[in-house]
């Protein structure tokens, strides 16, 4: 596991973990910019996601599977808090009765 | 060998993502907004999700699957998740009296208008 293709998976680690980072900074743009809620909830979703494939990178670069475990959270928080803002946003409260 | 299809995963997977949010930062309505992530958030994680099982398999010379749990969750909660908003928006954009995604621009106000509020 050593050579050409060692270096070749290094570099597109890199270029994908700069790729993805450039996604998050376009997403947090819109978070900051809006113009209105539904745009930063959708955003903030996208900034989720990215964070989760930045941690799937960062896992295979590093060769641990702790990582893993990581964007599995993020994965299910991510989803529980992009619905519970899309509850709010259409009925004005999360949880009714 | 593994670690050129582990590269080209990757790389596939972290390009969709970063035209996702490019196409949500350059779009110009919401509605219009709501598609471009959505390449990142299925196809975007599958495919790296995948260069990692592969990498992680052959890494340890067995089965390393773990990586469809989130595949599975993301998959299952992107539609969910985006449905959910775009009623949102859509109830929002009513309640103002707003145009919603510019159907009068484009000539489909009359299916629209008297179709679509009975939902609510």
């Amino acid at each position: 596991m050593s050579g050409l293709p060692e270096a070749v998976l290094n570099a597109s680690l890199l270029a994908a973990q700069v790729l993805v980072a450039l996604a998050m900074v376009f997403a947090t743009w819109r978070l900051l910019r809006g113009p209105r809620a539904q745009d930063r909830v959708l955003a903030l979703d996208t900034v989720y996601v990215d964070a989760l494939i930045l941690f799937v990178l960062v896992g295979i670069r590093e060769g641990t599977e702790v990582y893993f475990e990581a964007a599995l959270v993020i994965a299910m928080v991510g989803f529980v808090a992009t619905v519970a803002l899309a509850k709010f946003l259409l009925r004005g409260e999360v949880i009714e009765r | 060998m593994t670690e050129i299809v582990v590269s080209l995963l990757v790389l596939a997977g972290a390009a969709l993502a970063f035209l996702g949010s490019l196409g949500l930062l350059t779009l110009k309505t919401f509605y219009e907004r709501v598609h471009p992530p959505t390449m990142g958030t299925t196809l975007g994680t599958g495919l790296v999700l995948i260069g990692s099982i592969v990498f992680f398999t052959v890494e340890a010379s067995r089965p390393v699957l773990h990586e469809v749990l989130i595949g599975a969750f993301m998959t299952i909660g992107t539609p969910v998740t985006y449905t959910l908003l775009v009623r949102a928006a859509l109830h929002r954009d009513r309640l103002e009296g707003r145009d919603p995604a510019g159907f009068e621009r484009r000539g489909a106000s009359e299916d629209r208008t008297s179709t679509e509020p009975k939902q609510n």
